[in-house]
């Protein structure tokens, strides 16, 4: 399905996240499902919570106990294909990266989408940061109803 | 006549690394260059690269090519030729160059053919209406010129340029309406597919254009879906308006300079088309003729990168000018290269590569 | 059809550069192609084929193709995808193989 369409299966999705326990805090969730030869992750990682190896062709494994969702790899993954998620009660927070204008601002309400272009609820803006490490790719911090953990992975602007 | 240790045709990133090993060997160099600055494809390229740090991985592209332009201005017995083609290869290492109205001669120790690839093209009807352009065409336009290829557009190809030339599209404000694949999969990173499908652009496989529409410029396309046997399925043909369409179908050597100079040419479609025959050290059947990057097969900025790094080593070699180091780095150098064919999307090319070496001249 | 603003790049104002295409006078910047300002004017059609007459754009914008021949100041087959703009520039459509003076 992923090679026809580009979108993710639920399964595939799901065989990233970490037990529902160890969201209590941040976590990265990597979205790389193919082998091919990139390691950025790996490398930037200030925590060595990611690993690839040498063969850089391997698909990065996270360790969930050493990764404090800090987002570097976030902002860090040529494919863009990183987000950070933490539940806060009725909430999950994500951060994701965003690299077109304009950019969000707190406190703003966005669309919440999901792996298919799809509109799927609200998401508040909660933060962004830009700084030049990050090279161009701003970290959204944004907030959306918990029912869609795993369904959410980007916004999108409402008056577009 | 002008002569020069090593003549590199092209300073796209292939060249430029190549440029840096030679330099460091001691030998003088010239880039010839027909393009207002040196840098290649990657001027254009905003996105992050992959790869590894040795391939500048996560540096955006436009920045690789301003790091290989630094590491080697430093150099005194370095020449660049900018807004200069050449026009001429000869096999007594003669080049011959035009720049605006002035015509050069030069002659060199040895040369190196780094002149990348060109962009093919599709067959369909009204394929020649205007606002009908390659994949690189509107990257020029957007990346480099700041102008907009169209408000609406189409890509057709799903490889890792249409995938990623649609992302930039949108970047730019422009919509994409749709990416058009005849394969029945998509052709490159599904990272970057996934990019373009968040932004609900839909990739349509097995699927592709049949014709264009419009008077004195394109307005919309005929899109049809096909078969298992790349056939058209009848009774599937959809309209879709646009104003400009996007052709990113691959892309094939440019290897007119090598035939002209008559080196030994195979047509290897796994490599791009016609490609030189070359030995284990980038070396053509004329001696002193060497080759690296795109133009001996197409494949990816990175692996360009470590093939200019490698040749300039083998070329400083020929010219029994070995840099210092050169088995260190010849080995470092090979095996960044085997890395990074070592996944899945590595095996058309060691495919190639191994159709390349053997005996007859049709692969 | 400009870039106003751009996520990752820049694009600072340049100098204006007047120049004639078809008999009325027309402007692009400093540092673009000929064919680059003639698009962002909405010109998309810059040569007519030598047999049909069908209209004929650029297709690779790097040299490569030579669809984007035009002929500039009298001289014809000009790749105008990689020839920078100047000042007062007779820029026109071509419509045959071109004739040398």
């Amino acid at each position: 399905m992923l090679n026809q369409t580009g979108i993710p299966t639920l399964d595939q999705v799901l065989s990233r996240f970490p037990d529902k326990k160890a969201l209590v805090r941040p976590k990265a969730i990597l979205e790389c499902y193919e082998d091919i030869p990139c390691n950025p992750c790996e490398t930037s990682c200030p925590f060595d919570a990611i690993q690839i190896g040498s063969n850089i062709n391997t698909q990065p494994k996270l360790d969930v106990e050493a990764c404090t969702g800090c987002g570097i790899c976030v902002t860090s993954c040529p494919g863009l294909a990183i987000i950070v998620v933490q539940i806060k009660n009725n909430l999950a927070q994500f951060k994701i990266p965003y690299e077109f204008l304009p950019y969000p601002v707190k406190g703003e309400i966005w669309h919440g989408v999901n792996r298919s272009g799809g509109v799927i609820c609200d998401a508040t803006i909660d933060h962004i940061l830009i700084n030049k490490k990050q090279d161009h790719t701003a970290l959204v911090t944004v907030s959306v109803p918990v029912i869609h953990l795993h369904d959410f992975v980007t916004i999108r602007g409402k008056n577009e | 006549m002008i002569y020069k240790d090593l003549i590199i045709i092209g300073g796209g990133p292939s060249g430029l690394c190549a440029a840096k090993t030679a330099l460091e060997a001691g030998i003088s160099v010239l880039i010839i260059e027909r393009s207002p600055e040196v840098g290649g494809q990657l001027v254009k390229q905003t996105h992050k690269f992959f790869g590894s740090k040795e391939q500048y991985a996560k540096m955006r592209g436009y920045d690789i090519a301003h790091k290989l332009y630094q590491d080697i201005l430093a150099f005194s017995n370095l020449e660049i030729l900018t807004d200069t083609t050449v026009v001429g290869l000869y096999q007594d290492q003669v080049v011959t160059v035009l720049n605006k109205e002035k015509y050069l001669r030069y002659q060199a120790g040895s040369i190196i053919v780094a002149t990348g690839a060109s962009e093919k093209f599709l067959a369909f009807e009204n394929n020649d209406l205007p606002g009908i352009y390659g994949a690189g065409a509107t990257q020029t336009l957007m990346n480099v010129y700041g102008v907009l290829p169209g408000k609406e557009v189409v890509m057709v190809g799903s490889g890792n340029i249409g995938l990623i030339v649609s992302y930039q599209l949108m970047q730019a404000g422009v919509k994409v309406k749709a990416i058009v694949e005849a394969s029945p999969s998509i052709g490159g990173y599904k990272v970057h597919a996934s990019k373009m499908t968040r932004l609900g652009v839909p990739i349509l496989t097995s699927t592709t254009v049949k014709k264009a529409l419009g008077k004195e410029e394109i307005e919309a396309i005929e899109l049809v879906s096909l078969d298992k046997n790349w056939q058209e399925i009848p009774d599937t043909s959809k309209i879709m308006t646009l104003d400009a369409l996007c052709i990113s179908v691959g892309l094939t050597p440019m290897h007119q300079l090598l035939s002209m100079v008559g080196t030994e040419m195979k047509f290897v479609p796994e490599l791009g088309g016609f490609v030189p025959i070359i030995n284990n050290h980038h070396q053509t059947s004329v001696q002193s003729i060497f080759v690296c990057g795109d133009a001996v097969g197409i494949e990816e900025a990175s692996s360009a990168m470590m093939e200019g790094y490698l040749t300039g080593l083998y070329v400083s070699e020929y010219l029994n000018h070995s840099h210092p180091d050169h088995e260190t780095l010849v080995q470092h150098y090979e095996s960044q290269l085997s890395q990074l064919r070592d996944g899945p999307f590595g095996i058309k090319t060691k495919v190639g590569l191994t159709k390349l070496k053997e005996g007859s001249n049709h692969a | 059809m400009r870039i106003e603003r751009h996520p990752i790049l820049d694009f600072p104002k340049k100098q204006k550069i007047f120049f004639m295409f078809e008999g009325n006078e027309v402007y692009g910047f400093e540092g673009e192609t000929i064919a680059s300002a003639l698009h962002a004017l909405g010109i998309k059609t810059l040569s007519y084929s030598i047999k049909k007459k069908r209209p004929r754009g650029f297709y690779c914008a790097i040299g490569n193709c030579a669809s984007c021949n035009m002929v500039v100041n009298g001289i014809a087959n000009i790749r105008t995808c990689i020839t920078p703009l100047e000042p007062n520039m007779i820029v026109e459509r071509q419509k045959n193989k071109g004739v040398l003076k």
